[in-house]
């Protein structure tokens, strides 16, 4: 029961990170890859944790990868935003 | 855990590491290159953590793709973009002979990879011989630690290591020759200031954790002193002058602790009668930390150091009034 | 003779050879220098490979040791390549 639970959240977690991989590939301009990257990709990584910490039911384990999720979640906003900073001051220059 | 979804996970794996690396070398774009670099190192922590290997994981994870990255990420910005046509190598009219050295060379690598494939899959067929991780295994008790990879790295194999710090003090005494720093960055704005409040006290907290760690559990000098070196790139990163490298003397000095510390050790107890590096039996984990968080120092420094790619600019009052001192002739 | 061992070694032998071949053909010194490293990377997988004794047996430590020695060695050579290339621009203001 819980691996089908836990299989179900990998598999949602996938798609999300197609999704976002989809949208990096075929959008039209900087600002809006880096919004499907960064939404979808930090939503399939929470997903992809919630699964694994379901399988893994450990309680260590889970905070362990819900400190990592909040790291990345951090980190993947932060550079986004210094991108999306420095392509608009490129644009401004130019 | 089937073997059939191993295998197709492998043939993936293995996949994505080959043609990670075959991209980032066939671009003419540097930073393209450098960046499917950084991806494939990260894909190559994936294939270890696999292979059962995860203190050399967390070690390629930290090193090989986030500072070798940052390292060719800041040299490959100081390069005009676009390349201009005389440096790519794009497929153009060499010539006759261009076209014949480059399907030489292409040979000649087929070649290798043809000789070392051999060469392998005759190690594999033979019988294995399991000497080595028997005799670890059995020693494993009696070296003061029980994670084997810290044990073969700072017992007994402490020699190898203790070369691999003088390789590293070289290295960084060689790039002090070659010139200042690099210039710094600008001040951060708010947000990658945030960040930075609070992911350089996280990153030494967990580089004093797999200091720790490393003993019983994947970990070890060489994964904190990485992350003890992301910090400071981090703060190098977001404009800060002080990014928590010492000056002057006790810069040399925590540059040198490694080393110095390992012959410290070694000397010591070849004056009291035991082999160069022979730890006795009831003191060899307290020494193996010491000389751990001596080396943990060491590397820290050594790869801030490479980052910052030169001398480092001095900060301070002292190191003002010598500036001071420079431009008056009579001092 | 492990199927896991021979495909990561195998992997291991191309990744040496599409390093030897970027370091041997680039033009440019910071693209050979990405070179490098990638043929050393292939050398840690070829370690690594021999190093597995199957899914239950622990792996051969000492591969190990010798990878995460190579790994660090490997930046600092890198680092020293990187400084000896800023300094050869700015004297030939060419790479």
């Amino acid at each position: 029961m819980i691996n089908i639970l836990s299989a179900i959240l990998i598999l949602a977690g996938v798609f999300f990170y197609l999704a976002g991989s989809i949208g990096l590939l075929r959008l039209p301009d900087l600002y809006s890859r880096l919004h499907a990257l960064t939404k979808a990709d930090n939503l399939g990584l929470g997903l992809l944790i919630a699964g694994l910490a379901l399988h893994s039911q450990d309680l260590l384990i889970m905070l362990k990868l819900l400190l990592i999720w909040l790291a990345v979640l951090a980190a993947s906003a932060t550079s986004a935003h210094l991108i999306a900073r420095q392509a608009h001051r490129q644009e401004k220059v130019s | 855990m089937n073997p059939v979804s191993l295998l197709v996970f492998d043939a993936l794996l293995l996949l994505s590491i080959v043609g990670l690396a075959w991209a980032s070398l066939a671009t003419s774009d540097i930073r393209r290159g450098v960046i499917l670099f950084m991806a494939f190192g990260l894909v190559l922590a994936v294939a270890w953590g696999r292979l059962l290997a995860p203190d050399v994981a967390l070690a390629e994870a930290a090193i090989g793709a986030g500072l070798s990255g940052a390292l060719l990420l800041a040299a490959a910005h100081t390069q005009p973009r676009p390349l201009p046509p005389e440096s790519t190598n794009t497929p153009r009219n060499h010539g006759a002979v261009g076209v014949v050295l480059r399907w030489a060379v292409t040979l000649l690598c087929t070649a290798l990879a043809g000789t070392l494939a051999w060469a392998l899959l005759h190690v594999f067929s033979s019988t294995p011989h399991d000497m080595l991780p028997g005799a670890i295994s059995a020693n494993l008790a009696a070296s003061g630690v029980s994670n084997p990879v810290t044990a073969v790295l700072l017992n007994f194999r402490a020699y190898d290591t203790l070369l691999e710090m003088a390789v590293l003090l070289t290295a960084v005494l060689g790039i002090f020759t070659l010139g200042q720093a690099n210039p710094g960055y600008q001040p951060a704005g708010p947000v990658f200031d945030g960040l930075v409040r609070w992911l350089v006290p996280v990153l030494i907290l967990t580089a004093g954790y797999l200091l720790w760690v490393g003993a019983h559990a994947p970990g070890g000098a060489f994964q904190a002193g990485a992350m003890l070196a992301a910090a400071g790139v981090v703060l190098r990163l977001a404009g800060r002058t002080r990014i928590g490298l010492p000056e002057g003397f006790m810069l040399r000095l925590v540059m040198a602790a490694g080393v110095g510390l390992f012959l410290l050790v070694g000397l010591t107890l070849l004056i009291l009668g035991r082999p160069f590096l022979g730890y006795p039996q009831a003191w060899a984990g307290t020494l193996i930390l010491m000389i751990e968080t001596a080396a943990m120092l060491s590397i820290a420094a050594t790869l801030v150091l490479a980052f910052l790619g030169g001398r480092p600019e001095a900060t301070g009052v002292k190191a003002a009034a010598n500036r001071q001192c420079e431009e008056i002739p009579r001092c | 003779m492990l199927t896991t061992q021979v495909l990561y070694a195998l992997a291991g032998c191309v990744i040496v050879a599409l390093g030897l071949r970027g370091a041997l053909l680039h033009a440019s010194l910071l693209q050979r220098i990405v070179a490098i490293n990638v043929m050393g990377a292939g050398v840690f997988l070829l370690l690594i490979a021999v190093a597995y004794r199957g899914p239950g047996l622990a792996p051969d430590p000492v591969p190990h040791a010798l990878v995460l020695t190579g790994i660090v060695v490997a930046v600092s050579a890198t680092a020293l390549a990187l400084a000896l290339a800023r300094r050869l621009h700015a004297e030939q203001g060419d790479d």
